[in-house]
């Protein structure tokens, strides 16, 4: 399994999921606005979003005010993720007075691995909202269009190879004509097995040569050979991709 | 009709005399049978798509006084096998010991093939590279240095063109050298140190343990840390402590890199063929390919599925038109000449019997040569093209409906030509399954001797359209009856990974050869049957035997298919041979011309009754060969209720509309 990154301190995740919490539909955030959330001296606020916007987590501009990246929309994500999940099991489980659980969740959610926050998840078999604010605990970033194949995914004994990092999008999801690097594969041994086999390992270089109509096979060249995927096996090859695509509906 | 690919000359592997081995082997289309071809002279079947070789087949050279037995295996990836054919090559490698395996590469992917070679490696085979296709390689702009290769791998390299015969006599030279001196393999293929050290650990400990295996030891470890199933229980039956030793080594592999430790040594492996590759080939900047053009046609959203329809279409419609106009130049210079065909009812048996294999000549001459040549002949080249791996990608998500992926309408697309090879080459698939429901799939495939009754019903006397209506139910048949199948045998579909390889003009002598080889086995095989049967219904008839018999079937043919009493002996013919349908209603009627006797329903119905009632004794033979006899038996018996089904629909419907 790989580890959780820690590619973003405590504080820089607060402020993530604070800039999503405030802004609307990823309009700008600005400063005042910032300070106010936190109750602290916008001066100090101005000096994190220097670092966030140094980490590519923002993008900001003294006018406009700071917008999340898609690195900083996942990051934010993530932990908003593990925060709600957190928050679901300090009161549903350990039955903590609800006015307590956010600033313990608040506290655990850095710490929480991301192998730790899928087995919460299922153990609290796959909650839709947290009991805090009701909102809706954003989905993990796998790909699955709903918990039951999470479920079944496990039941499976599936494997997983490569590192699950935050800004994947499967081959499924790449147009034709587009480039990227193998990142992560998820899948039945045999699968799994025949696709390092077949040259996709870790971090090499994949071009997407065409789609097949009808949700077809994707026609990958790797390693100088011509392979065609089913959807149900490249949906679970990962790959880093510059362009990111991120559901909105999940943001915030 | 040749229902049954060539038998491969199996010759005595004469270990104790002077005879010596070389196996092929090698990934999939990289031209191995076309090197076996040209190393024995015969003629396995070729085909531009992964998976046609699925059985081994042996021929022999006489190479400057040395008898040497050529073994062509199917084409393989990896020893982590995935297919059926893989582990056919597998165990005939591991287990059979060849004197020298030939790994035949395709050079124009050189990095993926040699994944398969450092495997060799390190299975420790006695081993020659035939680096093939290097003409194809040029074109894509692509250029090895064989020296270098040769250096990197320390194992002699040959570059060749198996296709055109060039680099084969150096080739046979260098393997011959190596059965009698060995590789010298002073090259270093070795993995990073913390991998190497657990592998030599594992190693020597299965050394010590003297398990008695007939593997190299130092490929059981590796295959033990690659979690290889099949070397775990073969050694867990063992020794225990192997088992604990290598899933600790194992584990501390994935500890250190953080990856399961399969994965960690494919990535090695990869590696070490991405940098042998890479310092031995040049590239220039790669040219866009008549074949890329084809591909972007072949797999276009709509030109895509219209080429592939065209295809099957054209297919079956220049099948009749030649084999119409071959039909009647037939039996204008040939048997029309001799003696017009005259029903015998009485007279002596054996002039009965004559008059019936007479018959049976001219059936086989006028109804069923001239259909098959020019049938074999387009899809022999249908094959050759690489346009089947396209209609497989193209039709994987339609195929997912009958639990089946796109690789299994190969197999369904053979089955026009004959089901007994399509069921074969249903090793493809990775379950069996998978291979069950694309055999039950192909059993509804309207094979060529189905095709001649066919044309030889409904498209001569009915209408050419009547009889293209037919394969288009007759498909429609398949995907219902596949998606029933698919109901009653639960289970996981596997993914479609299959490689692609490129379109390429047919070759014409691969398509000529291929071409007579099938029909060969008509002439000397099926054409006896022809007459015998015909002559035996002759002469039942006239001894009034068959009139029993037909009316025992009654229920069936006349009540529940409207047909007339006599189908019911055809149709028991027919199980031995579907064409014997037809060629029996010849012999019975004495006239080839079958209107004069039944209507265009009763023809329409009778043909299409025939397409799918029951396999045929070949095909139930490999059914039960594959899949066992209760397998073959279920699968008849839902062929003939469909039969008696969709047959006494159609007779009450096309009797509201056709006359």
């Amino acid at each position: 399994m790989p580890k959780s990154e820690e590619t973003s301190s405590k504080s820089m995740q607060d402020y993530l999921r604070a800039i999503a919490a405030i802004s609307n539909n990823g309009d700008p955030v600005n400063t005042t606005q910032i300070s106010k959330y936190f109750d602290i001296a916008p001066a100090s606020v101005t000096e994190m979003i220097k670092k966030l916007s140094e980490n590519g987590y923002v993008k900001y501009s003294s006018y406009h005010g700071s917008t999340l990246t898609t690195k900083g929309i996942q990051e934010a994500q993530k932990i908003t993720r593990k925060h709600r999940l957190l928050e679901k099991f300090l009161s549903d489980v350990l039955h903590i007075g609800k006015d307590k659980v956010h600033i313990q969740a608040c506290q655990m959610e850095h710490t929480l691995s991301d192998e730790a926050e899928e087995s919460l998840c299922r153990f609290l078999k796959h909650p839709a909202t947290c009991p805090d604010d009701g909102k809706i605990i954003p989905a993990c970033n796998l790909p699955f269009s709903s918990c039951e194949e999470c479920i079944q995914m496990h039941k499976q004994g599936l494997e997983e190879v490569g590192k699950r990092q935050q800004n994947l999008v499967s081959v499924c999801s790449l147009k034709a004509g587009s480039s990227a690097k193998v990142s992560f594969i998820r899948g039945e041994h045999r699968t799994l097995q025949r696709l390092l086999d077949m040259g996709l390992t870790p971090g090499t270089a994949i071009k997407v040569e065409r789609v097949a109509p009808l949700k077809g096979p994707i026609e990958v060249c790797v390693r100088g050979s011509k392979v065609a995927l089913g959807q149900d096996v490249a949906a679970n090859v990962f790959v880093e991709s510059a362009k990111a695509q991120v559901n909105k509906a999940e943001a915030g | 009709m040749s229902c049954h690919s060539p038998s491969n000359s199996k010759l005595k592997n004469n270990r104790n005399g002077k005879a010596i081995t070389f196996a092929l082997a090698g990934n999939a289309n990289v031209g191995k049978s076309v090197l076996f071809n040209q190393l024995t002279g015969s003629s396995q079947v070729i085909g531009n798509w992964p998976g046609k070789t699925v059985e081994k087949a042996e021929g022999t050279l006489n190479f400057e006084g040395q008898q040497i037995t050529i073994v062509d295996l199917p084409g393989i990836y990896s020893f982590s096998t995935f297919g059926m054919e893989e582990q056919v090559s597998r165990e005939y490698i591991a287990l059979e010991n060849p004197d020298v395996v030939i790994n035949v590469v395709d050079a124009a992917v050189l990095e993926r093939n040699l994944f398969f070679t450092l495997q060799l490696i390190e299975m420790e085979a006695p081993l020659v590279i035939c680096l093939n296709q290097v003409d194809a390689a040029k074109n894509k702009g692509i250029i090895i240095d064989t020296k270098k290769l040769q250096q990197a791998l320390g194992i002699p390299v040959v570059s060749a063109v198996a296709i055109r015969g060039e680099g084969i006599y150096e080739l046979t030279k260098t393997a011959l050298n190596v059965s009698r001196n060995g590789t010298n393999n002073k090259a270093h293929l070795r993995y990073g140190a913390e991998i190497e050290e657990r592998i030599t650990k594992l190693e020597q400990a299965i050394r010590n343990e003297n398990l008695g295996l007939t593997y190299p030891s130092r490929w059981v470890a590796i295959k033990l840390l690659e979690n290889d199933p099949e070397i775990i229980k073969l050694v867990t039956s063992k020794s225990q402590d192997i088992i604990r030793l290598s899933e600790d080594l194992a584990a501390e592999i994935s500890s250190i890199h953080k990856e399961p430790c399969f994965a960690v040594i494919a990535s090695e492996r990869y590696f070490l063929a991405n940098k042998i590759a890479g310092e031995a080939q040049r590239q220039s900047e790669i040219k866009i390919t008549f074949s890329e053009k084809l591909d972007w046609v072949a797999t276009h959203r709509v030109y895509g599925y219209l080429m592939s329809a065209a295809v099957i279409g054209g297919l079956l419609l220049w099948t009749f038109f030649v084999g119409n106009f071959l039909s009647s130049l037939i039996s204008k210079y040939v048997t029309g000449l001799v003696q017009p065909l005259d029903p015998k009812l009485n007279g002596s048996i054996w002039g009965i019997a004559w008059n019936g294999v007479w018959g049976g000549v001219d059936a086989g001459l006028t109804l069923v040569v001239p259909f098959v040549i020019p049938f074999y002949l387009l899809l022999a080249m249908v094959e050759d093209s690489g346009l089947l791996s396209r209609v497989a990608f193209m039709m994987d998500s339609t195929m997912h409906k009958i639990g089946l992926h796109g690789k299994a309408i190969i197999p369904i697309i053979l089955g026009y030509g004959c089901n007994v090879p399509a069921i074969r080459a249903c090793r493809i698939m990775e379950t069996r399954r998978e291979r069950l429901l694309a055999a039950f799939a192909i059993t509804f495939a309207p094979c060529s001797a189905r095709t001649i009754v066919i044309f030889g019903m409904v498209g001569l006397f009915v209408g050419v359209q009547w009889a293209l209506a037919l394969y288009v139910v007759d498909i429609a048949i398949i995907f219902v009856m596949g998606r029933l199948a698919m109901k009653a045998v639960p289970g996981k579909s596997t993914g479609l990974i299959m490689e692609m390889h490129g379109f390429k003009l047919p070759s014409w002598s691969v398509v000529r050869k291929q071409t007579w080889m099938r029909t060969k086995s008509i002439s000397y095989f099926v054409f006896p049957i022809y007459i015998i049967g015909s002559a035996l219904v002759q002469v039942l008839f006239a001894l009034h035997l068959l009139t029993p018999i037909g009316n025992i079937m009654a229920p069936l043919t006349v009540w529940t298919l409207g047909l007339p009493v006599i189908t019911g002996i055809l149709l028991i013919f027919g199980i031995v041979r579907k064409e014997l349908v037809l060629l029996g209603a010849v012999a019975i009627f004495g006239t080839t011309n079958l209107a004069l006797y039944m209507t265009s329903v009763q023809l329409v119905t009778l043909a299409l009754v025939s397409l799918i009632y029951i396999p045929c004794v070949s095909v139930i033979a490999i059914l039960v060969k594959d899949f066992g006899k209760k397998a073959a038996i279920t699968i008849s018996i839902a062929n003939i209720a469909s039969a008696i089904v969709i047959g006494g629909i159609a007779f009450r419907l096309l009797s509201l509309f056709l006359h």
